[in-house]
């Protein structure tokens, strides 16, 4: 039956969703937050990788446990590095925002939300286009964010990625990225894109913690109220005999 | 309606009766309401409009118990509603699906109204007093959206109120008067809370108890249009009348069953409805720096935003979407036909309907989007353009084969049929 | 409309079942409405224990912490003060505490404390709840005085333990909060001792 729901609503959604706009081509994330090994996972990389600079200040340390499937001392030993911890504290960048502001031209943006206002997939697709541009003070730049202020912080993991130009002149565009023999990170092109969906799981997570557990109970409420409106209608058909 | 059910009687019930007129009060509206028992699908929608209100005000009374009204605090207040407050992921989900079944709900009434006439004579009134409550619904859900205090809150608001600027030599005087400040800020978001969650609720109530008195003073129309009144038994009831109790509250509370099934789909499923009830841009906090790339009122509003985009000139659009929206209130005088139900009018009045609600779901689609995007070789201004025309043609057409005679009708039946 | 072809057993428990579900529905809705009253997750986070130091405090010293948003006082008592409580027994409305509510079953001793040097306390009075001040030292309230707590707004008096004195206004002892004695001197308030 949760099929059928998931279904029914999916065309619903894709509808609508094309409504709504967005962008082309994006990846697809097939985001899972019931995942609880890619959840773990992800919370490992993102507390190791982005944590530096970016924050998640609308979550909590100790919501993490419950949906992970871990525990708090567990997260706490591998996940927070700072050591004055307190039950309720927030996960804060290690980064102060004005040194941001001044190292990258603006500080890194709070990451809580990020997968719901920019959506999973596209948050997937940045993290897989990032490539070497030395004309970028940064020197690297980004397909799907031109001239984003973010280097390629995993690049020890995915190698270095190449642009292939296409065109020339104004219309000179990237048309694909590719990590060269000889450049490559600690990681394999499938284990990378693994270890991104992993990350951009977590952030789904993060962007709204109680999505699985709404999700379980929705099958319980609508099947309650099934149960309901068929009673419902005998009984509106026992009334109407009255009238027919 | 019927004195000899308010005789004395014993108990606890007569002892109120003595003192406040419960029993007459029921009878009058629900117990002896003698309504057409040829209702269909399309008059579920008022009773579910009652029972999206009930929801709305209990989730919004609840929300307003952790809700922060301010400019600092009031992004953080909603996430910490969602995150940290037991089930305030849900009533706050529960609001906002709230908001948009709120107006899913009042279209399809509204439209049922159009199909069968119910705005005409003697139910002026009670289409005047829905249109009212229409009109502060939108004011209701426009001021509500600001409170997130996300891109879109913020933009949209911003949008929205500058059209008061477009007003001629008072306009910019007008929309700082509205605001409270020389750009929307925390000013402006505590007045719109204290309209959102007290005096627009206040009105709103008011004028759906004015709505129901005045259908219960005249009787419910019928799909058939025919005034059921006219036709009596010997205990002077109508003959195709049946009492509101029990068989349209067993009914609706099957209706109510469906209504819910598809609620809770939303609410559990898909809350943010791929970004039209919740829309992305607002997982953002204001910034009133940076405009989104892309801003677009919320869906209930966009037949009227594209009918204000499709006109070049700008006081100008603002006169044709304050037009689409003040048409509607006449109504009942625009349209001179005898005939009330859609079942006995002429064939150019199906087509005239038809392209009306075609027209509103198109423009409402075209408001979404970008105006420069291109559908079938044309752009989306002109569209809008053309279903603009079609939406306001509807109105004259109407006028013209009704006031003067060109409507070919059919016979109107005695009685309702099955 | 006829009422002929009405079957009344069925139509009654038709009418049951929705009503049951209904109402079942309608309580299982009410749930997260009652539920959203309760503390939030930040709410109990900063209710969390409190852990406080005491190996620098001196005899008759006390601390004063927050916790969930009630002070509570950390007196380290001197023997003299120890020895002094089995003295004013005898002028206590509950000498023994014997009122269950007023301290956890580990501090239902005449010291009310775990160590008998360390009083961990509430100094919330038990008549309307004012701040009662701390006055550990003997005769410093009147002559008989053998240090305690005496509250300002209506006179009511305590003893070094936060037992009250028969005949004052307050009804009963002061609050012990819940707390545990961890290692190195560390008190942790909200934390209950466990059963050795």
């Amino acid at each position: 039956m949760r099929k059928f729901l998931l279904m029914l609503l999916a065309t619903l959604v894709s509808g609508s969703a094309i409504a709504a706009g967005g962008y082309a081509n994006l990846m697809d994330a097939e985001v899972d937050v019931s995942d609880e090994a890619s959840l773990q996972r992800g919370a490992q990389l993102f507390a190791n990788n982005c944590m530096g600079c970016h924050s998640a200040k609308f979550v909590r340390w100790n919501a993490l446990p419950e949906e992970l499937g871990v525990s708090m001392e567990l997260i706490e030993e591998n996940l927070i590095w700072d050591s004055g911890y307190q039950a309720g504290d927030v996960m804060t960048a290690a980064m102060r925002s004005e040194d941001a502001s001044a190292w990258f031209g603006a500080a890194a943006p709070d990451l809580s939300l990020t997968a719901r206002s920019r959506g999973a997939d596209w948050v997937y697709t940045y993290l897989n286009s990032f490539y070497v541009d030395p004309d970028a003070s940064i020197g690297w730049n980004n397909t799907l964010l031109q001239n984003a202020s973010m280097p390629h912080v995993l690049w020890q993991l995915q190698g270095v990625p190449q642009p292939v130009y296409e065109g020339s002149g104004d219309a000179l565009k990237v048309a694909e990225i590719v990590v060269p023999e000889g450049q490559q990170g600690a990681m394999t092109e499938a284990e990378y894109q693994q270890a991104t969906k992993d990350i951009t799981n977590f952030m789904a997570f993060m962007a709204e913690p109680v999505r699985a557990k709404r999700q379980e109970l929705g099958v319980w409420v609508i099947g309650f109220l099934l149960v309901f409106t068929i009673l419902a209608y005998f009984m509106k058909r026992e009334y109407w005999r009255d009238v027919h | 309606m019927s004195d000899a059910t308010t005789k004395a009687q014993g108990g606890m019930l007569g002892w109120i009766d003595a003192r406040f007129p419960l029993t007459k009060m029921w009878n009058e509206h629900v117990g002896e309401y003698y309504a057409p028992k040829n209702f269909n699908f399309w008059y579920y929608f008022g009773s579910l409009a009652l029972i999206v209100l009930v929801n709305q005000l209990l989730t919004g009374i609840w929300l307003t118990m952790n809700y922060n009204p301010s400019a600092e605090g009031a992004f953080a207040s909603v996430e910490y509603i969602m995150r940290d407050v037991e089930w305030g992921w849900l009533i706050r989900y529960m609001h906002s699906t709230g908001a948009s079944a709120f107006f899913v709900v009042v279209y399809l009434h509204m439209f049922r109204a159009m199909l069968y006439g119910s705005y005409q004579k003697p139910r002026e009134l009670i289409w005047i007093f829905g249109m009212i409550i229409y009109l502060l619904l939108m004011a209701e859900a426009f001021m509500g959206y600001l409170l997130p205090w996300g891109q879109m809150s913020y933009w949209g608001a911003q949008v929205i109120i500058s059209l008061f600027g477009a007003i001629p030599f008072v306009g910019e005087d007008l929309a700082l008067w509205i605001r409270g400040d020389y750009n929307i800020s925390g000013v402006t978001l505590n007045r719109f809370f204290a309209l959102h969650v007290v005096a627009l609720p206040l009105a709103l109530v008011g004028l759906v108890v004015f709505h129901i008195l005045a259908l219960h003073e005249v009787g419910s129309n019928n799909p058939d249009g025919v005034d059921i009144k006219k036709v009596k038994g010997k205990d002077g009831k109508p003959k195709d009348g049946i009492p509101f109790h029990p068989y349209y509250t067993v009914k609706d509370t099957f209706g109510l069953g469906v209504f819910l099934i598809f609620f809770a789909a939303v609410v559990f499923f898909a809350p943010e409805m791929g970004g039209l009830f919740l829309e992305k841009p607002n997982f953002e906090p204001a910034n009133p720096l940076q405009t989104p790339e892309h801003i677009a009122p919320v869906w209930y509003f966009t037949a009227f935003y594209s009918v204000l985009r499709a006109v070049p000139d700008k006081f100008g659009g603002v006169l044709a979407m304050g037009a689409a929206i003040f048409l509607l209130f006449l109504l009942p005088w625009i349209d001179r036909g005898k005939v009330r139900s859609i079942r006995y009018r002429g064939l150019g009045h199906k087509i005239n309907l038809a392209l009306f609600a075609f027209a509103f779901v198109v423009l409402s689609y075209l408001g979404l989007r970008a105006p420069s995007e291109v559908y079938f070789g044309l752009t989306v201004t002109l569209w809008a353009q053309i279903f603009t025309v079609v939406y306001f043609g509807f109105f004259a057409f109407l006028f013209v084969y009704t006031a003067f005679g060109f409507e070919k009708t059919k016979p109107v039946p005695e009685r309702v049929t099955e | 409309m006829s009422q002929e072809g009405a079957n009344k057993s069925r139509r009654r428990f038709l009418t049951g079942a929705v009503s049951v579900v209904g109402g079942v529905g309608a309580a299982y809705t009410a749930v997260p409405f009652l539920a959203y009253w309760n503390p939030s997750a930040t709410t109990r986070a900063a209710g969390a224990p409190v852990e406080v130091d005491t190996s620098t405090l001196q005899p008759g010293q006390k601390v004063n912490i927050t916790w969930r948003g009630q002070p509570v006082w950390v007196i380290r008592r001197s023997e003299a003060a120890v020895e002094a409580l089995e003295s004013v027994s005898d002028q206590l409305r509950d000498p023994d505490s014997a009122v269950a509510s007023q301290q956890p079953a580990y501090a239902q001793n005449p010291h009310r404390s775990i160590d008998p040097e360390f009083l961990v306390l509430v100094p919330i009075c038990t008549h309307l709840g004012c701040i009662p001040s701390f006055m550990p030292q003997a005769g410093s309230l009147d002559a008989d005085w053998q240090g305690g707590f005496f509250c300002p707004c209506h006179g009511s008096k305590f003893d070094m333990a936060g037992r009250v004195y028969a005949g004052v206004p307050a009804p009963t002892n002061l609050v012990v909060p819940p707390y545990r004695m961890a290692d190195n001197g560390l008190i942790v308030v909200g934390e209950d001792q466990e059963a050795a």
